[in-house]
């Protein structure tokens, strides 16, 4: 009774939007598909609504080959990044489209869409004409627009990423309300997005796809912990993982002439060549600590992003407060080496602060 | 500086309505005159100038027996031909302009853009080409001087302008507009028709204008593919101008004919600007 997807490739062109992707999606949770833009989110989204059959592989759903059915038969529902409704219906009659196309009692349609509306807080906005909401309403009433069609597919394509800051937060807490009280317990929910905070608030099964291939599956706090790879360890963290290449010796980790003493996940490792990763969270600025140069200070909120440079080696840092930096100013740094990622040199993890390996 | 723009802007806005409304103004003190008011001496206003008489108006239906030119039938038919041409182009037009914006289509080298222009080309070649061969083909077809075949090269005329027009409007409309009519169990052709047509009315009432103003005012091939059975109205304004030119009932059958262009233009344009449809979809 499962969406399930097998070896799905799809490539209209000379490169793969999709490259042999295969899942098995369960009634009842959250999935969250985690990729750069131009990864194959909205490729893998859009197969599975219908709007675009896959050169290979099968889609099944309850059993049925869901490839031999039309879109407008499958009972679906989509939210796009960019805010589209029908702009020439009002909010109320948007919501009722769907319903009113499946033919449904009025009594019925009153009821789902009463019932949409006060879940996505658009109350006493029924007779407002599309243009005259905000980016976030708009949003809100595509979203109602698929809830009350009570879809047993709803696929979301990075709903939030068209919002200014504040109200993607907003949203982003709402969303994790109306996914937990409106949906029910056959729904399959799949949202995808650029942003790995919002894979970790979600907190559902993550997939992470890169040129339309899967990296890794898994919950999001593996992902997060055991990133896979280094592509996923790049991707799944904002800013990405830094990389940093070196090696260990008997006595220490080694990087742009830095030593650093061997923390205890890494005792078992071989003496060779490595890719350290290390999260920009993890390194603190410190007197006593290695020196590296400014390239790029950047203040987001009450954050500040360092950029560094050392010999070959390009960081970020992320520092908690908001500091002024000059350009080229030198600064020193310490790095929490218990937090170190070790990937071996074909960028596969070895060895995690967390336990993982890949074997 | 801006007391002087204020000026340079009123001067040009009321030199440019002079330049324009002046010689309707002439036309129609001109229909109100007679043969004496016309020639003796140059007469501008009314009842002080000149004594003014309906004349003019009144030959425009009289039967051409009691000495008229009977232009109501004329005028008929340029309607008939033009709403009937227009209608039919801005439907089939909509329709190939749909599916050259949202289907690929491949046959051989050719691809959407080329048939986009090769609808666009049967405009940029001069009307004097098409001349010959329409005239070979209505006749072979038995319908020269005849409504239907005016009709047929009209459509040929206005459809590249319907098409032209609406695959630049559906372009600026989201294709997702339709991927989501369709997810929301629509077909293909109630997407189109619930969703995709409403949100396009400006698109077809500025096609519809341009089709209406061209197949109105062409005077080419109604006077080349006509003869005497069928006469539309720009060829029967033009055809008073004989040995002596009846200026009165030239300027008012002028007048006449451009009317109903005045009133398509005042009525879209309340349209268009109610229209707007760039702040719905972003």
């Amino acid at each position: 009774m499962n969406l399930i997807g097998e070896k799905i490739s799809y490539k209209p062109d000379e490169q793969f939007h999709l490259n042999d992707v295969s899942f098995n999606f369960k009634k009842g949770n959250l999935y969250t598909i985690l990729g750069r833009t131009l990864s194959g989110k909205t490729t893998l989204l859009k197969t599975i609504a219908g709007l675009l059959n896959p050169d290979q592989g099968s889609i099944s759903f309850e059993e049925k080959d869901f490839i031999k059915i039309p879109v407008w038969e499958r009972n679906v529902a989509m939210v796009y990044q960019q805010f589209i409704n029908y702009p020439h219906l009002n909010v109320y009659e948007n919501i009722t489209f769907p319903l009113e196309q499946r033919k449904l009692s009025p009594e019925q349609i009153k009821k789902d869409v009463d019932e949409a509306l006060k879940t996505v807080g658009l109350v006493g906005f029924e007779n407002r004409k599309i243009q005259e909401l905000s980016g976030g309403q708009q949003q809100r009433v595509a979203l109602a627009r698929s809830l009350a069609k009570k879809a047993k597919i709803l696929l979301l394509d990075e709903p939030l990423v068209n919002l200014d800051y504040k109200l993607r937060e907003q949203l982003r807490e709402e969303f994790k309300r109306i996914f937990s009280e409106g949906l029910s317990q056959d729904t399959i929910l799949i949202y995808s997005t650029t942003d790995p905070q919002e894979v970790m608030e979600l907190n559902g099964e993550v997939i992470v796809l890169d040129e339309g291939r899967v990296l890794q599956k898994g919950p999001a706090k593996e992902i997060f912990e055991n990133p896979s790879n280094l592509k996923v360890a790049e991707i799944s963290n904002d800013p990405p993982m830094n990389v940093l290449k070196g090696s260990k010796n008997s006595k220490n980790l080694n990087f742009e002439n830095i030593s650093l003493e061997i923390p205890n996940h890494f005792k078992n490792l071989e003496d060779k060549d490595y890719n350290f990763g290390i999260r920009a969270s993890e390194i603190k600025l410190d007197e006593n600590g290695e020196q590296f140069e400014i390239e790029l200070a950047e203040i987001s909120g009450s954050e500040t992003l360092l950029h560094l440079k050392r010999g070959n080696s390009k960081i970020i840092a992320l520092i908690e407060e908001v500091m002024n930096f000059k350009i080229h100013e030198k600064v020193k740094i310490n790095f929490n080496a218990n937090k170190f990622y070790a990937f071996s040199e074909d960028e596969k993890l070895v060895s995690s602060p967390y336990g993982g390996t890949n074997g | 500086m801006s007391k002087l723009y204020t000026f340079l802007k009123y001067f040009f806005i009321t030199f440019w309505t002079v330049f324009v409304v002046a010689p309707f103004l002439w036309a129609v003190s001109t229909s109100f005159k007679d043969f004496q008011s016309v020639n003796s001496k140059v007469t501008y206003i009314p009842w002080l100038d000149f004594e003014p008489t309906l004349e003019g108006w009144r030959v425009l239906i009289k039967s051409p027996a009691k000495g008229g030119v009977d232009i109501v039938e004329p005028y008929f038919n340029s309607i008939f031909v033009t709403c009937t041409a227009s209608l039919i182009s801005i439907v089939l037009g909509t329709l190939a302009a749909y599916a050259l914006s949202r289907f690929t289509f491949k046959a051989g080298f050719v691809r959407n853009n080329d048939i986009t222009f090769f609808f666009i080309s049967q405009r940029i070649m001069p009307p004097i080409v098409l001349s010959i061969p329409f005239f070979i083909f209505l006749s072979t077809i038995g319908l020269l001087d005849s409504l239907l075949g005016l009709v047929v090269v009209y459509i040929v005329l206005l459809m590249p302008i319907a098409v032209w027009i609406m695959v630049d409007f559906f372009n600026r409309v989201p294709k997702e507009l339709d991927e989501t009519a369709l997810i929301d169990g629509c077909n293909p052709y109630q997407a189109f028709y619930k969703v995709v047509l409403p949100n396009s009315i400006p698109g077809l009432i500025v096609a519809g204008m341009f089709c209406i103003i061209f197949g109105w005012i062409d005077f080419f091939f109604a006077f080349i593919l006509t003869f005497t059975e069928v006469q539309l109205l720009p060829v029967k304004v033009v055809a008073l101008n004989s040995s002596i030119t009846p200026w009165w009932s030239l300027s008012a059958s002028a007048l006449v004919s451009v009317a109903p262009l005045i009133i398509v233009a005042f009525i879209v344009e309340r349209y268009l600007s109610k229209g707007n449809l760039s702040g719905a979809l972003k």
